[in-house]
C-alpha cells in the first residue's frame, strides 16, 4: 500500500493510483482462501484502530498486470449491524473509515452450495451502488448435492458478472482475474448504474430496488407516503455529504438508519440525529419493516432462484451428512471429540515441552557465556539477566502457540471446530458461555497466552471478554514446578504414596477449573454491557485443510504474538530484573561459589523487590507466607516456574540446573518463624498452591490480554480480581486449617 | 391436517413451515431473518447434539445450529 497520499491527489490522478477492492462475503465461503489465492504473500494483518477485528490488505494484480489494493472484509450475513466485525464491513464499503479508503469496486464472494442464503447479503450489496463481481465459489460442493447453477442467467438476472470457482483447488483464478480487469477498466459500464435508486412502484407508495435488465426486484417494501419524502431527502443529504455513493438504492439509507451501533463512524453529526428522527419515524409508521424488508429479500431470491437453480427434490446425502453421523453421534461423537480434544492437548502440553527445553537450555547457556565473556557490571547483568532472560520467557512460548495454532487452524479449515462448539455448547452453557469458548479454555491448561489469543475465534464480544477473563485460572503448565515443590515440600521423605500426592495435583486442577466456571457465570450476570447474544451457529460442510492456508494462519499468530505481547513481555522482563537487582550491596561478588550463593541470596533480600517483600508481608502473613515467599510471589509475577528458581537464590541452594528440588525442600524444611514455629507447614503450602490456582502471575498473559482487549482496563481488572481470589482463597485455607486444628 | 407447533419440540428428522418467531429482543428476530428463517420459509431438525442441546436445523440449504431456549421462540406449522 502506497504512503497515504493527500486526498486532491486521489482524485486527480484516479486513472494512475491503485485500484480498492473489497472483499466480501459470509462467513464460511471461501473468502480467505480466495484472498491467500490472489495476494499470495504480499499482505498484512494488523487490527482495525478502536476495535479488536482484524484488517487484512494485500497487493494483487489483476489480469492486464494492473496493481489492485485488495481489502479482504470480515465475514459477514448482512449489512445490518450486529457486531463490530459487521459495523467495520458496512463502514469500509460506505467509506465511513478514515483509515481505510473507500473500495472502488466489490468482489462479493457466496457458497454455491448454499446459494440462497449467500445471495441475501449480494442483495445488499448490489444497492450501495458500487461495482461488483460475484464469485460463485465451492461450485463443488454444489455439484455434488447435484445442483446445477445457470451462471449465466444469474449474471444476466443480477446485471453483475458472475466467475464460478473452486478455490481450494485453485480453480476459476484466472477467470477472476480477468473479470478484475473488466471491473477495473475504465469503459467498463459499472452495474451500479444498473441499480436504479428505489423509486415508486405504480401504486405510487412502494418501494423497489431493481435492475432494468430484468424482471424482478432485489426487495420490496411498501413505504407510507407520508414518510417517503423524508426518506428521499435524507437519501439526498447522505448523498451530499459523501456518505454514500450517488448510486445508492433508497433502502441503503434505511439500512444506515436502522444501525444498531451508536458509533456512526464518518457520518455529519447533523445528519446523526436526522437519522435518528428519521428512524423513529419510520418505526412508528411501519412497525416490523426490518423484517418486511428481510422477507422481501429472500422472496425476491426465491424468485431468483426457480430461474437459476435446478435442485433435486430430495436432498441427496452429503459426505457431510456421513461424516456428521459419526461426529456429532450421541455416543461416538463424544468419544471422537474426546480423542480428538487429548491429542491437541498432548501436542501443546508434551510435544512442544522438547522445544520448550531446548529455548531454555539456549537462553541459560547464553547468559552464562556472556556472565563468563563479558566484564562484570551492570550492563553485563542487564543483558545476561535482563535482556536475554526476557527474549527467552517469549520466545518460550512460541512452540506452544505454533502448535495450538496449527491445530485450531486445522480444526477451523476442515469445519470440525463449529463440531466442537455445538457438541460442547451446553455444557458452556451452564456458565453463561457458549460452545465457541470451549477450544480456547482448554488450550489454557497448556497455557493461558495461546488459549487467549484462540478466542478470536469466539463471535460474541461479551462471551470473548468472559473467556479472555477466566482462561487463567485454567492451571496451566508454568504452576506444575509451583505444584510438584509445594508437594514436596508438604510430605516426608517416604509414607505418603504417589497416589496421595497425585490426587493432590489433581484438585488444584479442579479447584482452578470451578473457579473459572465460578467467575464466568459471575461476570456473565453481572456485566450489564453486551446483552446476551442470539446463539445461531453455521454448521459448514466439512472441507480438506489447505495446508498453506494453515500454516499461513498459525504464522501470523506467531508473529502477532511477538511483535505485539513480545515487546511488552521484554519491557516488564527488564522492570522486574531491575527490581531485583537494585540497589546492589557494596562490595563486589565473591569467586567463591559458596559464598557467591550467600551473597546473591542477602543481595535479592536487599534489592526492591526484596524489600517489597518484607513490605507485603503483613499482607500475606494470614495466608501463612512470610517474606522470603513474598519476595518468590513478587519475582514470579514474570512467570510461575520463577518461584522455584527465586526460592533457590533465597535459600541459597546451589543451582546445579537440575530439576531436583530435594536441596531446596531441606532448607524449606528448616526454616523457621522468628518464633520458632516452622514456616512451611503443610498447611502453608497448600494454601500457597491454593493461591497460585487463582493469582495471575503471569505477565506473558498481561501482555496478550491487554493486545486482545485493546488497552490496559481489562488486564488491571484481571489481575486485581485474580489477585484478590487467591488471597481469599488462601485465607480460608490457612485460616480454616488452623481453625481445625491443622 | 395443519398443526401448530414450537421448533423446539420437533424430533430429529421432522419438519415445517414457519409461521412466527416470537422471541424477546427484536434484533434477535432480525438475525434470524436475515439468516433466512422468515414466515413461510420451511425448515427441518437435521439432530440434537450430543448433550440434548443445541439442535441443529436445515433451513433454504445452510444448516444452523441454535439453542432449544431460541428455537422455543420460533412457531412452525406441520402438515
Amino acid at each position: 500500500m502506497p504512503a497515504a497520499a493527500p486526498a486532491s491527489d486521489l482524485r486527480t490522478d484516479k486513472a494512475t493510483r491503485e485500484s480498492v477492492f473489497a472483499l466480501v462475503g459470509n462467513p464460511n465461503c471461501g473468502k480467505s482462501t480466495i484472498f491467500n489465492a490472489l495476494t499470495g504473500l504480499k499482505q498484512k494483518v494488523a487490527n482495525y484502530p478502536g476495535v479488536t477485528v482484524e484488517k487484512r490488505e494485500g497487493t494483487c494484480f489483476n489480469q492486464h498486470g494492473k496493481r489492485i489494493h485488495l481489502i479482504d472484509l470480515p465475514g459477514t450475513y448482512s449489512l445490518n449491524v450486529h457486531s463490530p466485525d459487521e459495523a467495520v464491513v458496512r463502514d469500509v464499503l460506505l467509506g465511513r473509515r478514515a483509515d481505510t479508503p473507500r473500495p472502488d469496486a466489490v468482489i462479493l464472494i457466496t457458497d454455491a452450495s448454499n446459494i440462497e442464503r449467500n445471495l441475501y447479503l449480494a442483495t445488499q450489496v448490489l444497492e450501495l451502488g458500487l461495482p461488483t463481481l460475484l464469485v460463485l465459489n465451492m461450485t463443488d460442493v454444489a455439484e455434488a448435492k447435484q445442483w446445477r447453477i445457470d451462471v449465466g442467467k444469474l449474471s444476466q438476472r443480477l446485471g453483475v458478472s458472475v466467475v464460478p470457482m473452486q478455490a481450494t483447488f485453485g480453480k476459476g483464478l484466472v477467470e477472476l482475474k480477468a473479470a478484475m480487469s473488466k471491473l477495473g477498466s475504465a469503459d467498463f459500464q459499472p452495474v451500479s448504474s444498473n441499480v436504479h435508486p428505489a423509486r415508486p412502484s405504480a401504486s405510487g407508495n412502494e418501494l423497489e430496488a431493481r435492475s432494468p435488465s430484468q424482471a424482478g426486484s432485489l426487495c420490496h417494501l411498501p413505504i407510507p407516503p407520508d414518510i417517503l419524502g423524508g426518506l428521499q431527502q435524507t437519501r439526498a443529504d447522505l448523498i451530499r455529504s459523501g456518505t454514500v455513493s450517488e448510486n445508492v438504492s433508497l433502502l441503503e439509507p434505511l439500512y444506515l438508519i436502522s444501525d444498531h451501533d451508536p458509533a456512526h463512524y464518518g457520518i455529519e453529526d447533523s445528519l446523526v440525529n436526522r437519522l435518528a428522527a428519521a428512524h423513529d419515524v419510520l418505526e412508528k409508521k411501519l412497525p416490523g419493516w426490518e423484517d418486511r424488508l428481510a422477507a422481501s429479500r429472500y422472496e425476491a431470491v426465491e424468485k431468483l432462484l426457480l430461474d437459476v437453480l435446478r435442485r433435486p427434490e430430495r436432498d441427496e446425502s452429503t459426505t457431510t451428512d456421513r461424516l456428521d453421523s459419526v461426529f456429532l453421534h450421541p455416543i461416538w461423537g463424544g468419544v471422537c471429540m474426546a480423542a480428538i480434544m487429548l491429542a491437541v492437548f498432548y501436542m501443546i502440553f508434551s510435544v512442544a515441552e522438547g522445544p520448550m527445553d531446548w529455548i531454555d537450555k539456549i537462553t541459560g547457556s547464553t547468559s552464562g557465556w556472556i556472565e563468563a565473556n563479558m566484564p562484570a557490571g551492570d550492563l553485563r547483568d542487564l543483558i545476561a539477566n535482563g535482556i536475554i532472560v526476557g527474549v527467552g520467557g517469549i520466545v518460550k512460548f512460541l512452540p506452544q502457540i505454533l502448535m495450538l495454532f496449527f491445530l485450531i487452524g486445522m480444526m477451523e479449515d476442515t469445519g470440525y471446530m463449529a463440531r466442537v462448539a455445538f457438541i460442547m455448547d451446553k455444557f458452556m452453557g451452564r456458565v453463561g458461555l457458549n460452545g465457541r469458548s470451549f477450544v480456547p479454555f482448554f488450550s489454557s491448561y497448556a497455557c493461558a497466552v495461546p488459549g487467549i489469543m484462540a478466542t478470536r475465534t469466539i463471535a460474541s464480544p461479551k462471551d470473548r471478554l468472559i473467556t479472555i477473563l477466566i482462561a487463567p485460572l485454567a492451571s496451566c503448565s508454568a504452576r506444575l514446578p509451583v505444584y510438584t515443590l509445594m508437594i514436596a515440600a508438604m510430605f516426608p521423605a517416604n509414607g505418603v504414596s504417589t497416589l496421595q500426592k497425585a490426587s493432590l495435583m489433581l484438585s488444584m486442577y479442579v479447584l482452578g477449573t470451578g473457579g473459572a466456571f465460578a467467575f464466568a457465570w459471575l461476570f456473565n450476570s453481572t456485566m450489564a454491557k453486551g446483552r446476551s447474544s442470539l446463539m445461531v451457529l453455521e454448521m459448514p460442510t466439512y472441507k480438506r485443510p489447505s495446508l498453506r492456508h494453515v500454516a499461513r494462519y498459525m504464522l501470523e499468530r506467531a508473529k502477532m504474538f511477538l511483535v505485539r505481547a513480545g515487546t511488552v513481555i521484554l519491557g516488564l522482563s527488564i522492570l522486574l530484573w531491575a527490581a531485583k537487582t537494585y540497589p546492589k550491596p557494596g562490595t563486589p561478588e565473591p569467586a567463591d561459589t559458596a559464598a557467591k550463593v550467600a551473597y546473591r541470596s542477602s543481595q535479592l533480600s536487599h534489592s526492591f523487590a526484596g524489600r517489597a517483600g518484607h513490605f507485603i508481608e503483613p499482607v500475606i502473613k494470614p495466608l501463612g507466607f512470610d517474606w522470603k515467599i513474598g519476595i518468590g510471589l513478587i519475582s514470579s509475577f514474570a512467570a510461575r516456574e520463577f518461584f522455584v528458581s527465586t526460592m533457590g537464590i533465597i535459600y541459597a541452594v546451589e543451582d546445579d540446573g537440575d530439576d531436583n528440588v530435594e536441596p531446596l525442600k531441606q532448607k524449606l524444611a528448616e526454616d523457621r518463624w522468628p518464633d520458632g514455629r516452622p514456616i512451611f507447614t503443610p498447611l502453608a503450602c497448600l494454601s500457597l498452591m491454593v493461591f497460585y490456582v487463582f493469582a495471575m502471575q503471569c505477565l506473558s498473559t498481561v501482555a496478550v490480554v491487554k493486545r486482545e482487549t485493546n488497552g490496559w482496563k481489562w488486564p488491571i481488572f484481571q489481575i486485581a480480581y485474580m489477585t484478590a481470589a487467591a488471597w481469599l482463597a488462601s485465607f480460608v485455607v490457612y485460616q480454616g486449617g488452623r481453625l481445625l486444628g491443622f | 391436517m395443519a398443526a401448530a407447533l414450537l421448533l423446539s419440540d420437533l424430533a430429529a428428522g421432522a419438519g415445517g413451515v414457519i409461521s412466527d418467531i416470537l422471541l424477546g429482543h427484536d434484533e434477535h428476530i432480525t438475525r434470524l431473518r436475515e439468516l433466512g428463517l422468515v414466515p413461510g420459509t420451511r425448515i427441518r431438525v437435521v439432530r440434537r447434539a450430543p448433550l440434548g442441546d443445541p439442535i441443529e436445523v436445515s433451513v433454504r440449504g445452510s444448516r444452523l445450529a441454535m439453542r432449544r431456549s431460541e428455537a422455543r421462540h420460533i412457531h412452525i406449522t406441520t402438515e
